[in-house]
């Protein structure tokens, strides 16, 4: 699954710009520190895995990113944008530029699975037209059915999310998500949820997006064997820093078994 | 080696028994001083099949004016219909700013609170009264106060199903930056439509009952005629009267049964 990165992510991590820039990142919730002053960055058109122990704040670190989770400290550039300089008007629009893949898939349960894609239109649209599927506009529709398409769901379009497997309504949210057109990918355990194989096919939908579209991701996941199979990096957060940050061609099991040891004697 | 099994009560503390002791206390009083002397209540009874009892004069009921009863039935059910749709479409956004998740503003959600709890303490006959000062005698002055009775009813129970929505999709379409009202319109509404309808539906079958007693204070529909009946000792036709708005308020509930089943 490594496969070499895109001829486009390539030249663009070549330029250097980076698609996201942490600098001094902290978080502090009352009585505990959770994030210590990260500095990391991350080239376009790569996808990066962020592991660490449960606690470690992997979660809170992605929220912080775009804001879910007002940061106590640092400096955010992502997308060329100063995200902590953003003021709520257009910290929605950025927000919109950044597709978000949960751990819970999040849908809205008694709609189809069409008209949940279509609410990833509301990054850049808004009204009734973009509520349901039956009231969207006819160019919202087909954008939506190629999104359905590009993760294999377009026969299911009409069907009510709540009656689809936990890996097809993961992939109606991943549908969701690049109907946001996004930049940049953030996914919080995408296959936490799903059975081993199931887990397996998000996992390379997601990275599939990287190596054919150019997208950047930056993933959370549990599973060794998918930090090993689906990434270019691997990020390991440890009381709140990066403790490990190496090129996941120069890693293996054993390795990444060796940080989690250290990080639960830690 | 055998457990112990636990205590099957937990262990109350004083001040637990003392309220349990109060509120005992509270029922027996209200019972001693409010209900009815088991005698007076027999012989009361007996009173009613006497010869010139009220049941006895009432059977067999009177159907002699049943077609305009049946105008005036059907009155009551226009009634019921419209200001229940004007209420509920009301309710609607008193309940989203009553909203923790979905007002602007604490101060605007104590403000909607305390208005819809206003409108559902204040009996709908007091409200009636109100509107026939505002409005004059007949049908409207009765919409008017269905109307706002369900802008109480239906405001807190469609607040209360959208305070239980499980908040993960509206958080998700938070971050994909969607406006506070293509929250609600997307994520918040939809969780929330078969508990809307249930409730609409109670909401239509309360101002059916309702709306005919709205008629004894002058704010249309049957219950005027009742009262008249009574009034003038018509025992028989206010018997007619009753049967026939029990036949509406069993047809109303059984329809709104019947969508229930279909909708939800």
């Amino acid at each position: 699954m490594n496969a070499p990165l895109s001829p486009r992510a390539l030249a663009s991590s070549a330029l250097a710009e980076p698609v996201l820039a942490v600098a001094g990142l902290a978080k502090d919730f009352p009585g505990r520190k959770v994030l210590g002053g990260l500095d990391f960055a991350l080239a376009p058109g790569q996808a990066t895995a962020l592991i660490g122990a449960n606690g470690s704040g992997k979660s809170t670190l992605l929220r912080c990113l775009v804001r879910l989770i007002e940061p106590s400290a640092g400096e955010i550039r992502m997308l060329g944008r100063d995200v902590r300089a953003l003021p709520p008007r257009l910290l929605r629009r950025f927000r919109a530029e950044v597709g978000i893949v949960w751990q819970r898939h999040n849908l809205v349960p008694r709609l189809s699975a069409l008209s949940n894609v279509i609410h990833g239109v509301q990054a850049r649209m808004s009204g009734p037209r973009v509520w349901v599927q039956s009231l969207a506009p006819a160019a919202v529709r087909d954008e939506a059915m190629e999104c359905l398409v590009r993760v294999g769901l377009a026969d299911r379009a009409l069907v009510r999310v709540d009656s689809l497997s936990g890996g097809q309504q993961q992939r109606v949210a991943i549908a969701r998500m690049l109907m946001q057109r996004p930049a940049f990918i953030l996914a919080d355990e995408p296959d936490a949820s799903l059975d081993p194989q199931t887990g397996e096919e998000v996992m390379s939908l997601l990275l599939g997006l990287v190596r054919q579209e150019g997208l950047s991701l930056l993933v959370i996941s549990h599973r060794l064997e998918h930090t090993l199979r689906f990434s270019d990096r691997i990020l390991g957060l440890a009381d709140g820093q990066i403790a490990l940050d190496l090129a996941t061609r120069d890693a293996n099991a054993a390795s990444l078994r060796q940080f989690f040891d250290h990080a639960d004697a830690a | 080696m055998t457990m112990l099994a636990p205590s099957r009560f937990e262990r109350r503390g004083l001040i637990e028994y003392a309220a349990l002791l109060g509120l005992l206390a509270l029922v027996v009083t209200s019972l001693a001083a409010t209900a009815p002397a088991p005698d007076k209540l027999g012989s009361g009874i007996a009173r009613l099949f006497a010869p010139s009892g009220l049941l006895t004069q009432m059977v067999p009921p009177d159907f002699t004016r049943i077609v305009p009863i049946g105008w005036k039935l059907l009155e009551t059910l226009q009634m019921a219909v419209a200001g229940s749709f004007l209420g509920l479409i009301l309710a609607l956004p008193f309940a989203i700013l009553a909203t923790d998740r979905l007002s602007p503003h604490p101060l605007v959600r104590h403000v909607a609170r305390a208005l819809i709890a206003l409108f559902r303490t204040v009996p709908d006959l007091v409200w009636a009264i109100v509107f026939i000062i505002i409005v004059g005698l007949g049908p409207a002055a009765g919409v008017m106060a269905i109307m706002i009775d369900k802008i109480g009813f239906a405001g807190r129970f469609f607040a209360e199903a959208m305070e239980e929505t499980d908040p993960g999709p509206q958080d998700a379409l938070r971050a994909i930056g969607a406006s506070r009202l293509g929250l609600i319109g997307s994520a918040v509404i939809p969780a929330c439509l078969p508990s809307f309808i249930a409730t609409s539906l109670f909401a239509l079958e309360k101002s059916v009952r309702g709306s005919a007693a709205l008629g004894l204070v002058g704010a249309g529909g049957i219950g005027v005629d009742l009262k008249v009946a009574f009034d003038l000792f018509n025992y028989d036709e206010a018997l007619a009267i009753i049967l026939m708005m029990l036949a509406l308020v069993i047809a109303v509930e059984q329809g709104s049964g019947w969508i229930r089943r279909k909708l939800i």
